[in-house]
């Protein structure tokens, strides 16, 4: 077979993805997350008092537990189809990883399954954020900055 | 390698689809059918081996034959050391041979029955394959509920188990030629475009197929292939008739696109994929049509995508292939 020949007539026949689309979706939508993630923080400053800081963490807790509740009832995939990688991009997305490969080797066990599988997406997420975290603590060490 | 058979027969078939697929325009032809992906079971991988259970129990209910009877089974899946058929076809006949062609499997299966049968070493054979969708989901790509989202050339894997018996005692459809489809690489690597991955093996198979028996494409009711999905189906006869001057016209169809309502059910993306996917339209639809006589002559072209992740992790190619069988009323 041809592959010049077969790589053409492919290409005509190519399934056509809205890209531009799902870039703006994914855009708007991580953008609602922040604002919603913005809104707790001021949200627990103003009426419980927390400092700025303590109220982050606090915020980041709230975001996994729903990204992860909602992985485990069942529609956060669903919600990725139709708002694209706006929901992944966050710390949503992470706790959803984890969470739905948690999921997948529950009934491989605690050791085999659920232990040995549960980085299976968020293992090189942590790996490179420690790494490349490392070389910025450094290089910002390095220009004088505080540690 | 194409070669012709003198007594082979389809006894019967049984089919078991998944939830998605009794959505699809084919409901009617399958036997048995599950709402829920778990079929009341805990696991994916064990819903699978109860669909193989069942839809062998349905095939020796059909025709009224006890398990001592059967000879062999033969069949595969896409399960890691083809779990589901060796679970599910535990006890079910005297002997068993465990094949892997991906989703060219049922009629890899199907060849090397009536080979087996036509050398008079075994009176029959049971054909039998399946998939699960979520099963194959977590093998080959992310976890169940993990939401990434997938690009439309992308297929989608079908749920179920098919089966069928095939003896030397004459019945009304008769397997009359089959194609061993050669291994192809044309430089194809991407697994979110499996229908570009087995055209390539799918035109080869074809070709072959007609030019050893000195055949035209018209000579056949219907010509399906396995899994090309929307994209790839286009492909194919863009490209046999540009290339080999093979005209496929309304008489060839694919299987994958088949099987379900591509328009209202778009979670299918551009089609359905997996080695039931096939066996689903040809042991359901084509085989009640032929019984009926609406078909006469078809030829099913199972297609694989020989797709390990290792390897596309490790920058090699995927590879593909297709076998091809023919069947006729007579």
């Amino acid at each position: 077979m041809k592959q010049e020949k077969y790589e053409m007539i492919a290409k005509e026949h190519k399934a056509k993805n809205p890209k531009l689309q799902n870039a703006i979706v994914a855009f708007l939508i991580g953008g609602v997350i922040g604002m919603i993630g913005e809104g707790i923080i001021e949200l627990l400053c103003n009426i419980f008092h927390m400092s700025r800081n303590n109220a982050g963490t606090i915020m980041i807790v709230i975001m996994i537990f729903i990204a992860s509740l909602s992985t485990a009832l069942g529609f956060f995939d669903k919600l990725v189809t139709k708002f694209k990688c706006g929901l992944l991009i966050p710390i949503t997305g992470f706790a959803h990883s984890m969470t739905s490969a948690a999921l997948d080797y529950k009934k491989e066990g605690p050791i085999y399954g659920v232990g040995a599988n549960i980085f299976k997406l968020a293992g090189s997420v942590i790996l490179y954020g420690i790494v490349a975290a490392w070389f910025f603590g450094m290089i910002r060490y390095l220009l004088g900055g505080r540690i | 390698m194409t070669f012709t058979y003198n007594d082979v027969y389809v006894k019967d078939t049984a089919t078991i689809a998944g939830p998605y697929e009794k959505k699809g325009p084919l409901k009617k032809y399958f036997d048995k059918t599950f709402d829920d992906l778990y079929y009341d079971e805990d696991s994916w991988e064990k819903a699978e081996i109860k669909s193989v259970k069942e839809s062998l129990k349905l095939l020796h209910k059909k025709v009224g034959i006890k398990r001592k009877e059967v000879d062999v089974i033969l069949g595969g899946d896409l399960l890691n050391q083809i779990a589901a058929t060796t679970y599910g076809a535990y006890n079910f006949s005297k002997c068993f041979l465990g094949l892997y062609g991906a989703c060219s499997t049922s009629v890899e299966a199907m060849i090397l029955g009536s080979v087996l049968i036509d050398a008079k070493k075994v009176k029959n054979a049971i054909v039998t394959v399946s998939s699960h969708n979520m099963a194959a989901e977590k093998q080959f790509r992310n976890p169940t509920e993990y939401g990434a989202p997938k690009p439309k050339s992308a297929t989608f894997t079908a749920t179920g188990s098919a089966s069928m018996l095939l003896t030397k005692e004459k019945t009304d459809i008769k397997v009359e030629s089959s194609t061993i489809g050669q291994i192809i690489d044309l430089n194809q690597n991407n697994p979110n475009d499996m229908g570009k991955v087995m055209a390539p093996a799918a035109i080869d198979t074809i070709k072959r197929h007609l030019k050893d028996l000195n055949r035209k494409p018209d000579y056949y009711d219907l010509i399906v292939t396995g899994d090309l999905g929307l994209y790839g189906k286009e492909i194919l006869k863009d490209y046999m008739l540009e290339e080999y001057d093979l005209d496929l016209k309304d008489n060839y169809n694919d299987c994958g696109v088949m099987l379900y309502d591509l328009k209202e059910q778009e979670e299918c993306l551009a089609g359905g994929s997996g080695p039931v996917c096939s066996a689903l339209v040809s042991f359901g639809y084509i085989y009640h049509e032929m019984k009926k006589k609406n078909l006469k002559r078809v030829l099913i072209v199972a297609t694989g995508a020989l797709f390990s992740p290792t390897m596309v992790y490790q920058k090699e190619n995927i590879y593909s292939i297709a076998n091809a069988i023919s069947l006729e009323v007579v």
